[in-house]
């Protein structure tokens, strides 16, 4: 049995099977279809979808109600990521986990609100103070949609942390042939029980060592719990103390930077004897693995790459990738974000180029075909 | 909500050890101590309360008591305590502010309000801002002098109270930190199942006392001067909103949604290479549905199809573009350059695919209905004239039809397969636009 469905459709269904009680979200092409079925099918459920009055309050009220306890999503695309952008940090600061999804669009500012694009790769890296360390996750097909919004719900569980889902217009609002039984869906962990048998539950805020991720403490469960977004204490008091502040500091970095094994997702695709590697993610990765199927049908062996875990850089596996290869093209709808986390691991190693393109259209094959020839 | 059965015995404080930062004689200190008195009132386990501070001096005060507490962003303080609330109804959610989070924030306030989300604001109202060096606020009186109004202030300062009340708030309270009924009304407030604020005015005695040599005194003599309704303003008998979303959304646990619309191949398509076909009409034309049901056709007979639809934001206005993918292959690339085939059914659609004409060759193939007249294309042109055709007809699907039919892309019962499955209310005459395409075909 096959069906034709989108990934803004997976995305949602994804987000229901992986325990999603709690959406907030604010309008905008091309996310919108995942608020509008969010709308209708958590109440339904016995979960709860605000259409909030902008995306600050969107964002405020995931955040609030992880903290009651929920498995909050909230999806935008780049307009709206701007917005969320001290929330954001303030997610990796209380240590909250919470998916948010952005469907990229052109940009910059209002950009081409119906055009596909991947611009915003560097800015959910970078897109809140501080310069913490986040965990941002690209399907690269409806299916995936599917299984990555599953897994970010469990990598945010696991790291309490805000995890990005990365999609684009393309991926969510083309509708395409997926089999029915194609959808893998990924065991997304429980909030970890606190104060079991009657033990003093541990501070909420309590690591050692650094990279350690202590149990959620939520509102309402038998304990008093404290939260906030200034640098703080293990239980959430506000703290200038330096030995404090900096193991707070350690921890929030080491907790993702120790555990990137845990969070690398790739595919990659090794064509005996290729010295070309292509590196894409999202629906740039779709026609980077139709162009190989075209160069292979025609003698032409090409290995591929396509990321599923953009944030950490999967360095391990991109440099795995690297060995016996002479040259590598990384292609996204943008000027050459990803090039860059490329062109660090490769280190001067291996020739990296890009293959853009910003004209709102999607990278084709043939222009993959091009760049290798 | 909040009253109820309770097995703790009635605590003496709400406080923890610690003592308040604030400057001496700082209004802050007093209010907090009414919420302290408002608790022991109100008897609720600490642990049940949730104290959300904004920023500010005022935000300071979560870390003073012994319930649980958020402390999050400038302004947005009522966006977490919503998010608290909703999800956990039983928990009582308190905000504090300061008169900037009123501004900064403000959006927030009217629509928790309008909304009638059943939190507590307590808005710490001492004219200025406190922690940033005595700035004007949104409540700024006018004239009076701050850090950033030398020469007095110009603006009119917001009325907080008046403005919750006429969008709506449950209870709306405005008074000072020198009200010796500040416990009561604060319980009284926490009581009531809307949205409920208090806005409590009072003394910044190190920036806006020493401004404006402002006292007690001035600071009633302001009040009145502005007019500003002091007292409970508003007290309604509102449902919280979360409590209203619940019974207006019983869950249906047994309801099918989202269920996979699943497709069994059971038809043959000649089809043996991907084929892409652009279909372009306008609003009103149903491009979308009629190539929707081509592509579920297309899965009937187990090849893969696509579909990337392309409208103006005005949706009943313009073009309506579909840009159809057909495959024995999975389809990993979604987008089309040079279509195989074009069918155009207007003159909006025909102004959206210049690029495809221009780009087609010999070997391709486009159709159009005959009003559009010589098209500026190498590919042959065939016309498709369903003028005569019923009023009623789905023209849309009546020349996708045939199109497919001309080709041999797609076996004609799929198509009707496709339409018997889709809505009954379009079965009939989505039935009919195939069969009068279909017979088009032969023609074509
Ligand atoms: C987004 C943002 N902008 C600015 C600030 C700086 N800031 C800290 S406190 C404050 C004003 C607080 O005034 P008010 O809310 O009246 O509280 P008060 O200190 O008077 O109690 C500002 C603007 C901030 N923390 N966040
Ligand atoms: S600066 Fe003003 S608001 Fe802040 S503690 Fe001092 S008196 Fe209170
Ligand atoms: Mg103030």
């Amino acid at each position: 049995m096959r069906e034709l469905t989108d990934g803004s459709t997976a995305i949602v269904r994804g987000a229901l099977d992986a325990g999603c009680d709690f959406f907030a979200g604010y309008p905008i092409t091309p996310a919108s279809p995942i608020l509008m079925m969010m709308m209708r099918e958590l109440p339904r459920r016995g979960g709860m979808a605000i259409q909030g009055e902008d995306e600050i309050a969107s964002i405020g009220m995931c955040i609030g109600a992880t903290m009651s306890g929920a498995r909050a999503m909230t999806a935008t695309s780049g307009p709206g990521i701007s917005l969320y952008s001290e929330n954001i940090g303030l997610a990796i600061m209380g240590e909250v986990p919470l998916v948010i999804v952005d469907v990229q669009r052109m940009g910059p500012a209002t950009g081409g609100a119906t055009t596909t694009g991947q611009g915003d790769v560097q800015f959910v890296r970078w897109g809140t103070g501080g310069g913490y360390p986040i965990i941002a996750l690209a399907p690269s097909s409806v299916p995936e949609c599917y299984t990555l919004t599953m897994d970010a719900f469990d990598l945010a569980e696991r790291f309490r942390c805000p995890v990005f889902l990365m999609t684009d217009k393309e991926l969510n609002l083309t509708a395409t042939t997926v089999e029915v039984d194609g959808w893998r869906a990924v065991p997304v962990r429980e909030r970890p029980a606190r104060a079991a048998g009657g033990d003093a539950p541990l501070p909420p805020y309590r690591y050692d060592p650094p990279a350690d991720v202590p149990p959620l403490a939520h509102y309402g469960a038998g304990e008093v719990v404290r939260f906030t977004g200034s640098t703080h204490d293990e239980r959430a008091f506000i703290t200038k103390d330096r030995a404090t502040v900096e193991r707070l500091n350690r921890h929030l970095a080491a907790k993702i930077d120790d555990h990137g094994d845990e969070i690398e997702r790739v595919t990659l695709d090794r064509q005996p004897g290729a010295t070309t590697l292509w590196i894409a993610y999202g629906s740039t990765a779709g026609a980077m693995r139709a162009a190989a199927a075209a160069a292979r049908a025609t003698g032409r062996a090409v290995s591929t790459l396509t990321v599923q875990s953009l944030w950490p850089v999967p360095e391990r596996a991109i440099r795995e990738a690297l060995a016996g290869i002479e040259r590598v093209v990384v292609a996204e709808l943008n000027h050459g974000q990803y090039r860059r986390e490329v062109e660090r691991v490769a280190a001067g190693r291996v020739a990296v180029s890009g293959l853009h393109r910003i004209d709102g259209e999607l990278i084709a094959p043939e222009q993959f075909l091009e760049a290798a020839a | 909500m909040s009253a109820g059965p309770t097995t703790i015995t009635p605590l003496a404080t709400y406080r923890n050890e610690s003592p308040y930062p604030f400057c001496p004689g700082c209004g802050h200190t007093v209010i907090l101590n009414h919420l302290n008195e408002a608790f022991r009132l109100l008897d609720r386990d600490p642990r049940e309360i949730v104290l959300v501070s904004d920023i500010g001096c005022a935000g300071l005060s979560d870390q003073y008591f012994a319930t649980s507490a958020f402390h999050g962003l400038h302004g947005r303080s009522v966006t977490y305590a919503c998010g608290i609330k909703l999800a956990r109804p039983e928990l009582d959610v308190l905000v504090v502010m300061g008169d900037g989070g009123t501004g900064i924030g403000g959006t927030h306030l009217i629509n928790a309000a309008r909304r009638n989300i059943g939190i507590t604001v307590l808005v710490f109202n001492n004219l200025n801002f406190g922690m940033t060096g005595g700035q004007h606020s949104t409540t700024t009186p006018a004239g009076a002098v701050t850090s950033t109004t030398t020469a007095g202030n110009l603006e009119r300062p917001l009325d907080v109270a008046a403005t919750a009340a006429v969008n709506g708030a449950g209870y709306v309270y405005r008074g000072t930190s020198f009200d010796k009924d500040l416990p009561a009304r604060i319980a009284e407030a926490v009581r009531a199942p809307g949205f409920a604020i208090l806005d409590i005015w009072e003394l910044c005695t190190a920036y806006y006392v020493r401004g404006n040599q402002f006292s007690r005194q001035a600071l009633f003599a302001t009040l009145d001067e502005l007019g500003f309704a002091t007292g409970v303003v508003r007290h309604e008998e509102v449902a919280d909103y979360g409590a209203a979303y619940r019974a207006a959304n019983p869950p249906r646990p047994d309801s099918p949604s989202l269920p996979p619309k699943g497709l069994e191949p059971r038809f043959a398509a000649a089809l043996a290479r991907r084929f892409e076909l652009v279909v372009a009409g306008s609003a009103g034309q149903k491009v979308r549905t009629a190539v929707r049901l081509a592509s579920e056709a297309a899965i009937l007979s187990g090849l893969a199809a696509s579909q990337r639809d392309d409208y103006p934001v005005t949706v009943q206005t313009g073009h309506s573009l579909s840009a159809q993918i057909l495959s024995p292959e999975p389809i990993e690339y979604t987008g089309v350059e040079t279509p195989d085939a074009l069918l155009v059914l207007s003159t909006d659609g025909l102004k959206k695919v210049g690029r495809h004409l221009a780009a087609m060759g010999e070997d391709g193939r486009v159709f159009a209905v005959p009003e559009l007249g010589e098209l500026p294309t190498r590919a042959p042109v065939t016309p498709i004239d369903l003028s005569r055709a019923p009023g009623k007809l789905n023209r849309s699907l009546a020349a996708l039809a045939a199109v497919l039919g001309a080709l041999g892309l797609l076996p004609k019962e799929a198509l009707e397969e496709a339409a018997r499955l889709g809505p009954e209310e379009y079965r009939a005459g989505n039935l009919a636009a195939i069969a009068a395409g279909w017979s088009l075909a032969s023609g074509l």
